[in-house]
């Protein structure tokens, strides 16, 4: 992840303090967010978080009641969508039904002063660029959910872009196709360096695709970073689980400072690494301390927590085992195939370890 | 969400213009009516007293409305025969809406229940006698319910009856008519309903134990509500004012407004009198447009 | 189907199209009387076809229906848009029930409001009267039936076409109007035929020269039964199917293609 630092470079577009409210619903609350150009950055959230109407109101289809937003210093806002040098992927793709694929990729030609043959020539590089070469003249219903969003794809390329928005681009694919074009659609960022904004609410393709995630929550952005991070180091207990299974567990900070700090819980004393929330929190504060499961190890030497084996799940790829604390939690413990340690019975008791780096300590 | 941030101007004309159109076609003739309700007739033309003095402005108006008065309602008060029409005209209405409810609610769940295939067709072949002339339709029944006619001849051959049936000019002739006339009216709204209607809700009623008739009762009915009051409103309200079906069908003794409207304006050239019960019929109607249109608004606001 | 369902349709059916059936088959009656079988015969096409004031009136109707119906497609796609597009605007209540009115209203009152308001403001009657006649209350079929598919269209596809460059004009012409060609079809097409269908409305406001064939045929009507009114009934009935089950033919067929997506 060598994404140009929205820091370092100049950004290509610059969101600064955009506001959206329908009625008494602050749909988009006081966001601010630097696009660098080349960069590929998702916008994630759950549905109603209101990423869809950031999105929109960069397109042009709603306007924002207060903020700016400028590409390259250009103000967008007074702009009506026709003027605008972004372009949009649809969620339903919108395909022009009435057009053929040919005429759907060079509608957005028309009217750039390009001459016919020049548009036939544009027309075709799109349709090898997204592998649709002999099928220009089918109308979009004669074409499979797959190629139908390629077409989308294209023709929102057609006028090349300085940046490309695409609202929930592979939502509408089966999940063999979405991890496919996942790849696909990486691959054709990178080849034209344009600036891609994907809006997901999939966790998996949000990671899968993104150099930055952005996560919303409320209207609001809740934390930003490479997937890693997020995934890691989540700023709060929503994020944390957004990106993945957690199990938290609750308890209060015991004095100290420093890389570890101590929480006290019903299971005694447990090290993890603060977030910085709680990194200089006072001592009795409520946290919780956050655990992926692939992160708690079985039968470890270093027993911290013993609990009772109520579930084993065989996933393929890995096994998750649910087991029951003494105080009735429940915790998900997750283990690779290659060393997984095999045959434990349900109802037997297991002890659990982990590494004190990996427990984050999280605001409750 | 709407997209509000494409605001071309002229836009305001889109809705402008029919709305000018229909003001001026539509409201305006009322409000005129409305006023000529209250002149007097005349032997001239046109056939009442005031006209509307146009060249004299505001000052011709006023003189228009100082010349006004209620004898026209006065006359229809006194007539029994207007009272007669009025009632006549609620109950032929109310009659055919309750029989086309009962005829045309199997019509429609036969029709949502049938195959996929050919539900398209069966709506056309429902929509067919509905596009083709009124008039002639209308016209068709006299040919089978004169005493003469096919019906009677039908009748007649299979020795069911000894003399032929007076039907034709009697109320029995006119309910015939309306309840013929109205029915795609009445299956379509509902036949939309129910089409729509998720199939595994009847079934998941069945499933809990309802029998067929507490399904329909307790299902399928209640979600068809909204097509039923549909199709009832978009019958009873122009049939409280039908003309063709009582005149070719009725016979000179039918008492409906409409034909006395029809008869007062065309053959009596009685203008404020037919301009009064105009009126008369659009109060009658006023109540049931509301409802409708309350009905409509809250579908609406559903929808939204 | 049950059995039930499928007795139910076939009496409604029956009970639809049976005095249509009469006329059809009486149309060839070499007899004047309804009740006698004479044997076929076409010679009522042929009485109808030199009948000079029928084709006149037929003409007459024609043209209303056209001028009407080009009219309200016009102005009811106008007030569907402005009802799908334009959000709560002020007057939106009087807007709609403007609209729907005219659907419903007797056309006893309608007609003979109009015929005031023509004689009010001293305006001769004949073609150009009933054209506004018809196109007033065809207004708000149009508005049904584009608004149905207005409301089913996806937006996105309008704002695909402006996020690519076309002005709102250019969205209009280019994906809007292509979009609705269909409902605007029907809804001209249904406007078409209540025009051809109307008899009262016409009646109050028609003038002198100006007689369309429902009062052609209701002048004879009122006369009783009439041979050459059944075949001229036959090929009204006959044109109307063929337009009618032709495009749920086509629209049939439509689906059919669309239910792949």
């Amino acid at each position: 992840m060598q994404a140009p630092s929205p820091l370092t470079a100049a950004p290509l577009l610059r969101i600064d303090g955009v506001t959206k409210t329908f009625g008494a619903h602050r749909a988009v609350d006081a966001v601010s967010l630097d696009l660098a150009a080349g960069e590929f950055l998702c916008l994630l959230g759950p549905s109603g978080c209101g990423k869809s109407t950031l999105l929109r109101m960069l397109a042009g289809f709603e306007t924002p009641d207060a903020g700016a937003i400028t590409l390259h210093g250009q103000d967008l806002i007074g702009l009506p969508p026709h003027q605008r040098p972004v372009n949009m992927m649809f969620q339903s793709y919108a395909l022009f039904p009435h057009m053929s694929v040919a005429k759907n990729l060079a509608y957005g030609l028309q009217g750039l002063g390009l001459d016919r043959s020049r548009i036939t020539e544009r027309v075709q590089s799109l349709l090898r660029l997204v592998k649709l070469e002999g099928f220009e003249d089918r109308r979009p219903d004669k074409l499979s959910g797959g190629q139908r969003q390629r077409v989308a794809l294209a023709r929102a390329l057609a006028r090349e872009p300085r940046l490309l928005l695409l609202d929930e681009p592979l939502g509408a694919l089966d999940r063999t196709l979405r991890e496919e074009t996942q790849g696909e659609l990486r691959a054709i960022q990178r080849r034209l360096g344009t600036s891609f904004m994907v809006v997901t609410h999939d966790p998996e393709e949000a990671m899968a695709l993104a150099d930055r995630i952005v996560v919303m929550d409320r209207g609001r952005i809740v934390q930003a970073g490479p997937a890693r991070e997020l995934y890691e180091r989540p700023a709060s207990r929503f994020v944390a689980g957004l990106l993945g299974d957690v199990n938290l567990i609750a308890g209060t900070l015991e004095p100290g400072e420093g890389e570890s700090r101590s929480v006290c819980t019903a299971f005694g004393p447990l090290r993890a690494v603060p977030s910085p929330a709680v990194a200089s929190a006072a001592s009795e504060t409520s946290v919780v301390v956050a655990l992926r499961p692939e992160r708690l190890r079985l039968g470890d030497g270093d027993t911290i927590l013993t609990g009772t084996l109520v579930d084993v799940a065989f996933l393929g790829d890995r096994v998750r085992r649910q087991i029951r604390l003494a105080d009735g939690t429940v915790l998900r413990a997750s283990t690779a195939l290659p060393g997984d340690p095999g045959d434990l019975g349900i109802g037997q008791p297991v002890s659990l370890g982990f590494a004190p780096e990996a427990g984050w300590i999280l605001p409750a | 969400m709407s997209g509000n941030a494409v605001r071309p101007s002229g836009r305001w004309l889109v809705r402008a213009v029919p709305f000018v159109w229909l003001s001026l076609f539509f409201l305006v003739p009322f409000v005129i009516t409305v006023k000529i309700s209250f002149s007097t007739p005349a032997t001239a033309q046109p056939p009442y007293l005031p006209v509307i003095d146009w060249s004299n402005g505001l000052e011709g108006w006023r003189e228009f409305f100082y010349a006004l008065d209620l004898t026209n309602y006065q006359m229809l008060a006194a007539d029994s025969l207007y009272w007669e029409a009025t009632v006549s005209s609620l109950a032929y209405a109310a009659t055919a809406t309750v029989i086309l409810i009962l005829i045309g609610t199997p019509m429609a769940l036969a029709m949502a229940r049938a195959s996929e295939r050919v539900q398209p067709l069966l709506v056309a072949l429902v929509v067919v006698p509905f596009w083709t002339s009124f008039l002639i339709r209308i016209y068709a029944w006299i040919a089978i319910l004169k005493p003469e006619g096919l019906l009677n001849a039908g009748l007649l051959k299979f020795g069911l009856i000894a003399q032929p049936l007076e039907i034709l000019n009697t109320p029995l002739a006119v309910m015939i008519g309306l309840t013929y006339a109205y029915l795609p009216f009445m299956v379509l709204p509902l036949y939309a309903v129910m089409s729509r209607l998720d199939s595994s809700l009847p079934e998941a009623a069945a499933d809990l134990g309802a029998s067929r008739t507490r399904v329909f009762r307790t299902v399928t009915l209640p979600l068809a509500m909204p097509g039923l009051v549909a199709g009832a409103l978009l019958c009873f309200i122009p049939m409280v004012g039908e003309f063709i079906i009582p005149d070719l069908l009725g016979g000179s003794e039918t008492l409906m407004l409409g034909r006395m409207l029809w008869i007062e304006f065309f053959s009596n050239r009685d203008w404020p009198i037919a301009s009064a019960v105009a009126v008369l019929l659009l109060i009658l109607i006023v109540g049931p447009v509301v409802i409708f249109r309350g009905a409509e608004e809250k579908r609406e606001e559903a929808l939204r | 189907m049950t059995a039930f369902n499928r007795i139910t349709l076939t009496l409604g059916l029956g009970f639809l199209y049976a005095p249509i059936l009469v006329l059809v088959v009486y149309s060839f009656n070499d007899s004047r009387l309804v009740t006698v079988w004479g044997g076929f015969s076409t010679r009522w096409y042929g009485v109808l076809l030199s009948d000079g004031p029928l084709l006149a009136s037929a003409l007459v109707s024609l043209k209303v229906a056209a001028l009407s119906a080009t009219i309200a497609a016009m102005l009811g796609t106008l007030a569907a848009l402005a009802l799908d597009r334009h959000g709560r605007f002020a007057g939106r209540g009087a807007f709609t029930g403007l609209l729907y009115a005219p659907m419903v209203m007797p056309e006893v009152i309608t007609g003979l409001s109009l015929l005031l308001l023509f004689v009010g403001i001293d305006m001769e009657r004949g073609i150009p009267t009933i054209v506004i006649a018809h196109a007033t209350f065809g207004t708000g079929f149009v508005a049904v039936i584009v608004g149905a598919r207005l409301k089913g269209l996806d937006r996105s596809i309008e704002e695909a076409a402006a996020d690519l460059g076309a002005s709102p004009l250019r969205v209009f012409f280019t994906v809007t109007l292509p979009l609705l060609a269909p409902s605007l079809a029907a809804g001209f097409l249904l406007a078409f035929t209540l025009s051809l269908d109307d008899l009262v409305i016409a009646s109050f406001v028609s003038g002198p020269g100006a007689t369309t064939l429902p009062m052609r045929l209701y002048s004879q009507v009122r006369l009783g039964v009439n041979p050459e009114i059944n075949a001229a009934s036959t090929l009204l009935i006959a044109s109307v199917s063929v337009v009618v089950l032709g495009a749920s033919w086509l629209s049939v067929r439509k689906n059919g293609t669309t239910a792949a997506q």
